[in-house]
């Protein structure tokens, strides 16, 4: 079972080269810590910046140097400011080409609700609808259960949806598993240490499990 | 050129009234209209509609005019670092209109550019969409949203001249150049604010044409709302 930094070091792995990405709160931001070192990767941060280096040391803070989770942070030699507009254009336009982002929920369909619980202080959507309308490339980091011990992969969502149809990829701390096009989660790899049978008692929505599933690889 | 210069922040808002809709520049507390909003927090005008992408915290933005429930409405997409916000929204002393990020920049853009209207994908398939008209372009579904339309846009940049031009520092340029574009009256606070012909006209993000007020701001806190360090 992979702990939260886990994740976030599975997921750096998909990172392709020379990519342009959007990185949502939480769990991925984690990931821009292990991007490996040969990997040509542009962090997009969508309240106008392309380019975002790591945080600041207490003497570079700038407050009009933020990034979209509003933490101070830095620009990287090559990097971009725009205004939301083009922010956003951009990643319409698909010039972005990786977004990670955490979920409540996620269906077999590949649906995605992430925004909003009934009853519950409703924050809204940010970006995240944006992201998720338009990315090419989606992959979400999660739990694969929540707190209630009820599983997030469902046959369909059962909160507000945030998006309809579009993620790709799915990294728990159980196991990554890809979404079909036709609809269901492909399990693809397991933890370190997880069987098969627990990820299947994890999981509600329709799992398809072809051959011997490979054990995550770290390098 | 055309002078857009006013005295100071009373002169620049001196029409605002109760009821009317604001823009506000902003990302989170970064790039906000800081002495705008104190000036009006003084003149306590109110039943205010604030576009604005989100509410400020407790004692600082627009968070400010809440406390003092100036608000009668906020459209953003990311409220809630606020827990006066909530109790308003709560009680339903204040409406609340959540809607996509780039949507909100969109809708601010289309003013800018004279388009009734934009389509985006944001909200397909959601509660978003619900009463919007759907079209769909090859092969995928796009929601048709109106243009924003506002009586103030209020914006703050690093730096203006008296003709109305801005450039914005960083980050902070955000929410403010697309409103700064989409207001009927847009008011702008800067940081420094010279005579024209000082500021390289191939570096201005904002033409003046768009800025109706400017005037020079003093006292910039800038807040921060999460200071994160490398150690």
């Amino acid at each position: 079972m992979l702990d939260k930094e886990g994740i976030a070091k599975r997921i750096a792995q998909e990172i392709q080269n020379n990519s342009y990405v959007n990185l949502g709160i939480g769990i991925p931001t984690l990931v821009a810590n292990y991007i490996p070192k040969h990997i040509h990767v542009c962090f997009q941060s969508e309240n106008g910046l392309l380019g975002m280096g790591p945080f600041p040391k207490e003497s570079e803070v700038d407050p009009d140097l933020i990034n979209a989770g509003k933490q101070t942070i830095t620009m990287l030699p090559g990097a971009a400011i725009f205004d939301s507009a083009m922010s956003f254009g951009m990643i319409h336009a698909q010039k972005i080409d990786l977004t990670i982002l955490g979920a409540m929920e996620v269906s077999e369909m590949g649906d995605i609700a992430n925004w909003k619980i009934p009853g519950k202080m409703v924050k809204g959507m940010g970006g995240a609808m944006d992201l998720v309308a338009s990315a090419k490339n989606i992959i979400v980091a999660m739990q694969h259960v929540n707190k209630a011990g009820e599983s997030k992969l469902l046959p369909s969502c059962t909160l507000p949806l945030t998006g309809i149809r579009c993620v790709k990829k799915i990294v728990t701390e159980l196991a990554v598993l890809s979404v079909l096009p036709e609809g269901g989660f492909q399990l693809l790899e397991r933890a370190p240490g997880v069987s098969v049978d627990t990820i299947k008692k994890a999981t509600l929505g329709k799992l398809i499990i072809e051959g011997d599933i490979p054990e995550m690889a770290f390098n | 050129m055309i002078d857009k210069k006013v005295a100071n922040v009373e002169e620049a808002i001196m029409d605002i009234k109760d009821g009317d809709t604001l823009m506000l520049g902003g990302f989170g507390l970064c790039g906000i209209p800081e002495n705008c909003i104190a000036a009006i927090v003084q003149k306590r005008i109110k039943n205010l509609i604030c576009i604005s992408n989100n509410a400020g915290v407790d004692d600082f933005g627009i968070g400010l005019m809440l406390h003092q429930k100036q608000v009668k409405k906020m459209i953003s997409s990311y409220v809630g670092e606020n827990a006066e916000f909530e109790r308003q929204l709560l009680s339903g002393e204040l409406d609340v209109e959540l809607i996509p990020q780039g949507t909100l920049a969109f809708r601010c853009m289309a003013a800018g550019y004279g388009m009734p209207a934009i389509y985006t994908p944001a909200g397909i398939g959601t509660e978003v969409a619900i009463g919007k008209e759907i079209r769909n372009f090859n092969g995928k579904d796009y929601l048709l949203e109106n243009a924003f339309d506002a009586n103030f846009a209020i914006v703050k940049a690093w730096k203006g001249d008296t003709a109305g031009n801005l450039i914005f520092k960083a980050t902070s340029r955000n929410f403010n150049s697309v409103m700064a574009m989409a207001g009927k009256i847009t008011i702008a606070e800067v940081e420094e604010l010279v005579e024209p012909g000082v500021l390289d006209p191939n570096q201005i993000h904002t033409p003046g044409v768009y800025v109706h007020r400017i005037f020079q701001g003093s006292h910039y806190e800038k807040r921060i709302e999460k200071k994160t360090i490398t150690v």
